[in-house]
């Protein structure tokens, strides 16, 4: 077993290939408790799970397929950043934006980094995604403000709304306590995007606007799947999400 | 404390024998999702008996139910305090205002969400005093004038939307063994952040919070909303040397985190405001 640094009670014993199938097995057991109905979970006999294109990754269970998971909206969200740091609108732009879009960059490289040491200081590392997942941004011209801001609005509303919706399924304290601290800063993020395209258009109130805030003064909230189908367009790298609801 | 110890201190197992008063409120949360259920719960039902709950010391106890009590003392706070900004004629027309109003709308929607939530374990709203017992004037009502009155008023809202975004998210693992009830406070903890946000560029300052600084012209009574924030490490790990150059600052490592504040380290807080 790997000397852990990240320090998670319930992670004891994930180290081998065995020890993973308990793991799917009691995970898959925990997130049914809620209601929640699981592919993998009525495997009798403990048998290895039938993996539908073992080619492509699945992100996995529980907290790995919850961390997995925002594994990848952070390196969506850290390359997408990474590409406006290098592009012509950024270079020139006022100084307010220029400030608020290097901060992003850098709290979306630090959000990253984090899971990729997480995830594999407590699993083994072929149930990792891996670090190097590729993207199509073709369709964002890094050289137009516009174009820029309105995708990081919809790339930082859409992670608030993903970690809303993996609260429910994250299984361990510690965990799910990180998730919300790194969820608030991408709310922050969001509303200070908005807050500069409301700007440009006299709406005082888009920072929390009536399109993405509902009559109950609720966020969204997201399963893994809907937030998948809506950022998969940019990942170009194929994994699939098949024990995530 | 740490937050390993902080987390074993709420997974006791003294939820499960709590009485039905609690499964009701439970119950009335699963529904928040139909319009329908809105309002249906009378607000203030065992008022008396439960007054002494809004107190500063009415947190101790771990449980959901004292979660949404917390969180609705809160609210009211903010909803009352944007409220009367609104009223004060303190507010600059234009931007300003129409944030305030914004903001106004989602707090005081949250208060209803929770009054419903908890049914018959609601609680009243204690009475504020948002001068702080004579230290601030953000309602100009006693003659400080309108410039040091507006001032004060963005500082408040300030301290208290940070507030929220950190007592939220300090009783995550309180309610986490209740999928509904965890769902619905966070999309709240997401909302107080985005007001957090916006205020804080309102006052000329960063959207998220670096190391423990309260910010410019922030009074040093509201220091204990930002203590702790400079903390690096998440999960046992230093999240500043997981690489090198800017995102790996001191700076931007404790921005890229918000912390938790207890139950008792919110409620002292909000205390400052509550007519004892």
């Amino acid at each position: 077993m790997k000397n852990k640094k990240i320090k998670v009670e319930e992670a004891v014993s994930r180290g081998s290939r065995n020890s993973r199938r308990r793991f799917l097995k009691m995970s898959g057991l925990a997130v049914a408790g809620t209601g929640l109905l699981l592919s993998c979970s009525d495997d009798d006999d403990f048998t290895e799970p039938t993996d539908p294109d073992p080619d492509v990754f699945d992100l996995g269970a529980g907290d790995l397929g919850v961390l997995n998971y925002a594994y990848a909206l952070e390196q969506l969200e850290a390359e997408f950043y990474t590409r406006v740091l290098n592009g012509s609108y950024w270079s020139g732009a006022a100084m307010e934006e220029k400030n608020i879009l290097q901060d992003l960059y850098n709290h979306e490289v630090n959000h990253r980094e984090f899971f990729n040491a997480a995830l594999n200081e407590n699993f083994d590392a072929d149930v990792v995604l891996p670090s190097s997942l590729e993207f199509d941004f073709s369709s964002v011209d890094f050289n137009n403000r516009d174009s820029v801001l309105s995708t990081a609005q919809l790339l930082e509303d859409t992670g608030v709304k993903a970690y809303n919706g993996a609260g429910k399924l994250i299984e361990t304290g510690t965990y799910l306590v990180i998730a919300g601290k790194i969820v608030s800063v991408e709310a922050r993020h969001a509303a200070a995007i908005r807050s500069i395209r409301g700007g440009d258009m006299d709406d005082f109130k888009l920072f929390a606007g009536d399109d993405i805030i509902d009559s109950s003064g609720l966020d969204g909230a997201e399963n893994p799947s809907v937030i998948i189908e809506a950022a998969g367009g940019f990942i170009t790298t194929p994994f699939t999400a098949n024990e995530l609801p | 404390m740490s937050i390993i110890k902080f987390l074993d201190e709420f997974t006791s197992d003294n939820l499960k024998d709590r009485g039905s008063s609690r499964r009701d409120a439970l119950n009335t949360f699963s529904s928040l999702g139909k319009k329908a259920a809105m309002a249906a719960v009378p607000f203030g039902l065992g008022a008396v008996s439960q007054k002494a709950r809004a107190t500063t010391t009415a947190f101790q106890n771990d449980s959901i139910t004292d979660a949404l009590q917390l969180a609705l003392t809160l609210e009211y706070l903010e909803a009352e305090f944007y409220n009367k900004a609104l009223d004060s004629g303190v507010l600059p027309t234009g931007k300003p205002e129409q944030i305030y109003m914004q903001i106004a709308k989602h707090e005081n929607a949250h208060v209803t969400l929770l009054q419903t939530a908890l049914g018959s374990s609601s609680i009243p709203s204690p009475e504020f005093d948002f001068t702080a017992g004579g230290l601030f004037d953000p309602f100009n009502e006693d003659g400080t004038g309108q410039e040091t009155a507006y001032g004060q008023l963005l500082a408040l809202a300030q301290a208290f939307e940070d507030t929220g975004v950190r007592a939220y998210k300090g009783q995550a693992g309180n309610v986490m063994s209740n999928p509904d009830v965890l769902t619905t406070a966070l999309q709240i903890h997401s909302v107080e952040a985005r007001h957090a946000s916006e205020i804080r560029r309102l006052r000329s300052l960063d959207g998220w919070i670096t190391l423990n600084e309260r910010g410019d012209n922030m009074p040093s009574q509201t220091q204990a909303v930002y203590n702790g924030e400079e903390n690096l490490i998440q999960g046992g790990v230093d999240v500043s040397t997981l690489g090198s150059g800017d995102p790996f600052t001191a700076a931007a490592s404790s921005q890229a985190y918000d912390e938790i504040l207890t139950g008792q380290e919110a409620s002292d807080i909000a205390g400052l405001f509550i007519v004892q």
